[in-house]
């Protein structure tokens, strides 16, 4: 029987190397998968390439991983915490800023077999014109630039070529998962998760709730198992209420 | 930069005013979004019997009023990252079909502040140089509503303009805004050029023109 269920967060996430690039779900601390990244700076990890929304606004999650030095590059849309951007100026982590619609779809297509499409999304601006700077150099300056983007005139209105990432793996927060590793996400902590879910090529989850195979209905699985490879419980696990309001 | 203006007082609308201009103009049946600053002031006003759907980039559609702290949710946040709630008949979706509503066209229309409008209607939004840089869905935003309305001071906080000729700091979209509501006057951008539609109460139309450096058409037909 199909078991990915795992007692030992740490002994799975091993498997994760220094230097691997990680897609990671959450907005902000919602739906971000803490006991994952937890363990990843208690394993010493370094030199990673996340990528990911923000790194929030304190330093739990990517942000304790900032701040412990472990980030070598940020993919991200909105990054918050101003000590990322001490980081980024001081020349110590790589930074590319991508439109948050753009990273939602380069998540999703990384994970679709297709490599590269074409958006209106940042056409005519500095994310696309090769001029934001990725990298500082010690003396202050720029001293890499991100890629101009190619370009393409459809009816009239320029669009820029983004291509699909294909994560090294992918760290998953979910509601409930069953022993298979379908996956049912909770109100707005879905975002980024199933994304980050399609573009890893390695899948770990960490999950409120586990469940039995069968006990998920078909209807509501919102990530299948074919995207998770390993299933963990998550260490917050508080009651939350419904928020229906008329 | 342009020299501070000290051209005559105008007393135009405040922060909770603008809002309240711009929704009058929304329609029973839109889809909103609402970005940061006065954009979150205007549900409040939005007239009774005018039904707005409101978007939130992290996959809301359905958005309703902020959480109180005891009915705080940490996995129900708005765009903000504030505790929200959801209206009956609200949806969730991920972060790429949340963008599908954006880029798709399926947004009425996006309320969005600025640092500047061009005079054909760019607008700069998201990034002061020498600053933090963080884009957030900006792009995506302007890129596929169907109207991009932005809400602003008419003069930053020195008084110099915010609509300028051409924008100075660096773009969020080329010619997507397509109306501006001021403190003091409200644009409507048409054929790729501003046309000032109306003046607040009190405020006469050569104020509007003092404090304004992007060429614009006075047109005040309905």
């Amino acid at each position: 029987m199909i078991d990915k269920f795992r007692a030992d967060v740490m002994s799975v996430l091993e498997a994760v190397s220094s230097g691997a690039s990680l897609a990671v779900g959450g907005f902000g601390s919602s739906g971000r998968p803490d006991t994952l990244l937890d363990a990843l700076c208690d394993l010493d990890r370094r030199d990673l390439h996340l990528i990911v929304n923000n790194v929030g606004s304190d330093f739990t999650g990517v942000g304790r991983m900032l701040a412990e030095g472990r980030i070598r590059r940020l993919t991200a849309s909105f990054p918050v915490l101003p000590e990322f951007y001490d980081e980024y100026f001081a020349g110590k982590v790589e930074f590319e800023l991508v439109p948050q619609g753009t990273l939602a779809e380069r998540l999703r297509v990384g994970g679709s077999g297709i490599p590269a499409f074409y958006t209106p999304s940042g056409a005519g601006t500095m994310l696309a014109d090769g001029t934001f700077a990725l990298r500082y150099g010690a003396d202050g300056a720029a001293a890499a630039h991100m890629p101009r983007r190619e370009t393409h005139d459809f009816g009239g209105r320029e669009h820029v070529l983004e291509y699909g990432i294909v994560a090294d793996f992918g760290l998953v927060k979910a509601y409930q998962g069953d022993r298979r590793g379908n996956l049912r996400f909770r109100l707005s902590a879905r975002n980024f998760n199933p994304l980050a879910g399609m573009s890893g090529r390695r899948v770990f989850a960490e999950i409120e709730h586990l469940l039995e195979v069968g006990e998920l209905r078909p209807d509501d699985i919102h990530l299948p198992e074919v995207f998770v490879d390993h299933i963990l419980l998550a260490s917050d696990t508080s009651p939350k209420q419904p928020m229906i309001t008329r | 930069m342009t020299e501070t203006i000290s051209t005559g007082a105008a007393h135009g609308l405040s922060r909770e005013g603008i809002a309240a201009r711009l929704a009058r103009d929304l329609r029973d049946g839109y889809v909103v979004n609402l970005g940061v600053g006065i954009p979150l002031l205007v549900p409040r006003f939005i007239p009774d019997g005018t039904e707005v759907i409101l978007h939130a980039e992290n996959g809301v559609l359905g958005l309703g009023p902020p959480a109180p702290p005891e009915r705080a949710d940490p996995d129900l946040t708005d765009a903000g990252k504030q505790p929200a709630t959801l209206i009956s008949g609200a949806a969730i979706v991920d972060s790429a079909m949340s963008f599908a509503i954006v880029r798709g066209g399926h947004l009425d229309v996006t309320v969005l502040g600025a640092l500047q409008v061009s005079a054909h209607g760019d607008l700069a939004n998201w990034y002061v140089p020498g600053k933090n840089p963080a884009v957030g869905g900006a792009m995506d935003l302007v890129a596929g509503a169907r109207e991009v309305w932005v809400v602003m001071e008419h003069v930053d906080r020195a008084g110099r303009p915010k609509i300028v000729e051409e924008c100075t700091f660096p773009l969020t979209g080329r010619r997507v805004v397509t109306r501006v509501y001021t403190d003091l006057a409200v644009f409507h951008v048409a054929g790729g050029q501003l046309r000032l539609k109306e003046c607040a109460p009190g405020v006469r139309p050569e104020a509007v023109r003092e404090r304004t450096a992007a060429s614009y058409a006075e047109d005040f037909s309905a």
